[in-house]
């Protein structure tokens, strides 16, 4: 399975000199997220940044990525790798086209997480922590999502779907094209 | 789901059930702004003190009374100070936040308006998880349209108080509902808690006075000025004033976010009756964790007839927490050991690494977790866990370190039967891989 799938799809970082580069539409996104702070706490704008702009534009955060913020920010390549290394939801490299993050904590844990993390994967081919060939598809399990009370879920993208049942997974996924 | 008020007429969840409640027209029509209004004819100190006598606590988890912390901001600072919401709501089985940002999120901007009015504070941030990225859009809406009718913004209602509100996004880390982490994380930084002293309202975001508080504290902030710090008080009990939101999840019929009286009289009533009884009707409650994972569990036979009080006095004399109000039902088809090693992956996963007892100690918890449940166990296991746990309370930087322990002491304390045939190799579960990072 794995040497089906692209050199990006493994953890492997690429150390580039590359400075990614923007649309002037995406380039005003950045400057309405700037200006949330004061103008010397520019660094406050880095979480929203590599979440929001350079995971959706870029596909993961690259180096061509954080070279970028480094500059925007005015700080050092590795400030900006020390953050992004801390969060879970910053991808270092490259997930499908659609991300599945299966709730695995407790209330869902207790209200049938398993079977449907099994259902996804049979369904899909792959373990958790895996990515199919075609690069459509990552499945991942993690942690609480705030959504005890409809537990089983998973969320897909920044997609939350809950109450699942292998039928409803079943759904979910053919919509998916 | 239910969203429902039990017991009491619904302050938080007063406006949720109507169409389009989270627009300026629905929440103005039904009273809203109005607290603001209000309080921007009192003086600062005076809303403080309806706070303080509201006897509203941090509803986060810690539970902190509120007034006293906006009152630990000096007045005198020259710096700019800040409101900082909490919404980053991480903590397992805890979910009402998420409703109140979804259905009501001008509540939550009159709250923080308020409190920057009392504080004199110009600038508001609310650090959303990154997994509610769909409640940011709501919430800029909604500061839109409080902007275009001068609410937010400069010289709000024709006043000389001017207060912008913002959103700030995490990446997901249960570590940033730390309040000094997520002020570390709103600079920019990994979600490293900072040493206290100097506390937040001292020295917080960009090291200005900062006033961090939970979505729904703030969001009772309004209804306090609207009827009251008294009146609101008595709406539950001396010492824990008002009501408060229950997230009830796990093996009930009706699961959902309820709102009670601080006080309400028996939580086996609550289970039993209000959340609609066990989910399957043969199977018995076997346990409950009433406020969020980080909390002791309890024991079925500690709830029924017992007449156990749901307020912050009545949980802790019960020997649990109310923390974040997060409310696990668990029946008798659940295995203890497996439950309590789902959490330990939990907080390994979340353990921030700064400290070693924390990191560490989280880390040998799950390996001594994954040796026990693959046959691996030995009769002194149990008191090797107490042991290592024992090493993480209190000796860790924050308090996600006390949260991992009281969740595994409790469990091994009070559910020995559990833990006994795992601790002679007799009975294995399944180990899975743990949460990835990409």
């Amino acid at each position: 399975m794995a040497s089906a799938v692209p050199s990006e799809y493994t953890n492997q970082v690429v150390v580039t000199d590359e400075v990614a580069t923007f649309s002037p539409e995406v380039l005003a996104e950045i400057d309405a997220h700037l200006a949330k702070y004061p103008p010397e706490r520019k660094r406050s704008a880095l979480i929203p940044l590599l979440l929001l702009i350079i995971q959706r534009e870029r596909g993961y955060v690259d180096n061509a990525g954080v070279n970028f913020l480094a500059q925007k920010l005015d700080i050092q390549v590795s400030d900006v790798w020390e953050t992004a290394t801390f969060y879970s939801m910053i991808n270092m490299h490259a997930v499908g086209k659609y991300h599945i993050q299966v709730c695995k904590t407790l209330s869902c844990r207790i209200m049938g997480e398993e079977k449907i993390t099994e259902h996804i994967c049979n369904r899909l081919g792959i373990h958790a922590g895996e990515t199919t060939p075609d690069g459509k598809f990552t499945v991942s399990r993690v942690e609480c999502l705030g959504s005890c009370g409809t537990a089983p879920m998973m969320q897909i993208g920044f997609d939350y779907h809950e109450d699942l049942t292998p039928e409803k997974v079943d759904r979910i996924l053919d919509s998916l094209k | 789901m239910e969203i429902k008020a039990i017991g009491c007429e619904p302050l938080q969840l007063k406006r949720v059930h109507l169409e389009n409640s989270h627009t300026l027209k629905v929440y103005q029509d039904n009273g809203g702004y109005a607290s603001l209004r209000k309080a921007m004819n009192m003086s600062p100190d005076a809303i403080i003190n309806e706070v303080k006598t509201s006897a509203l606590r941090g509803r986060g988890g810690a539970g902190f009374p509120t007034g006293m912390k906006w009152s630990f901001v000096p007045k005198d600072s020259p710096k700019q100070k800040y409101i900082v919401c909490n919404a980053d709501e991480s903590e397992p089985g805890t979910f009402k936040d998420r409703y109140l940002l979804e259905l009501d999120p001008h509540a939550l901007i009159e709250g923080m308006l308020i409190a920057a009015f009392a504080l004199g504070s110009q600038n508001c941030y609310t650090y959303y998880r990154g997994e509610y990225n769909y409640l940011i859009d709501i919430m800029e809406e909604a500061i839109e349209e409080a902007r275009k009718a001068n609410l937010v913004g400069k010289n709000i209602l024709g006043s000389d108080f001017s207060c912008e509100v913002y959103t700030h996004t995490g990446a997901g880390a249960y570590i940033c509902g730390e309040e000094t982490a997520l002020l570390s994380s709103l600079e920019g930084f990994r979600g490293h808690p900072r040493m206290k002293p100097p506390f937040p309202a001292v020295e917080g975001l960009y090291a200005s006075p900062t006033v961090v508080n939970n979505v729904e504290t703030l969001t009772a902030v309004p209804q306090i000025i609207e009827m009251g710090g008294e009146a609101w008080r008595n709406l539950g009990t001396e010492k824990s004033g008002g009501t408060k939101l229950w997230s009830v999840s796990g093996h009930v019929k009706k699961p959902g976010v309820y709102e009670l009286p601080m006080g309400y009289d028996d939580m086996e009533k609550f289970i039993l009756e209000d959340c609609g009884g066990m989910w399957r009707a043969d199977k018995k409650l076997k346990g409950v964790i009433p406020g969020g994972s980080s909390v002791y569990i309890m024991r079925a036979d500690d709830v029924i007839g017992k007449k156990v009080l749901m307020d912050y006095e009545g949980l802790v004399a019960a020997g649990s927490l109310v923390g974040s109000g997060g409310f696990i039902v668990i029946d008798e088809t659940v295995d203890i050991v497996d439950s309590t090693k789902n959490l330990t992956e939990f907080y390994k996963h979340e353990s921030c690494g700064w400290c070693t007892p924390c990191r560490e100690g989280t880390d040998w918890l799950v390996k001594i977790f994954n040796r026990i449940a693959t046959g691996g166990g030995r009769p002194e296991d149990a008191q090797l866990i107490l042991d290592l746990v024992d090493n993480i309370e209190g000796k860790s930087f924050c308090a996600l370190g006390d949260a991992a322990a009281w969740a595994i002491q409790g469990a091994v304390k009070r559910f020995p039967e559990d833990f006994k045939p795992y601790l002679s190799g007799q009975k294995t579960t399944s180990v899975e891989p743990e949460a990835q990072k990409f």
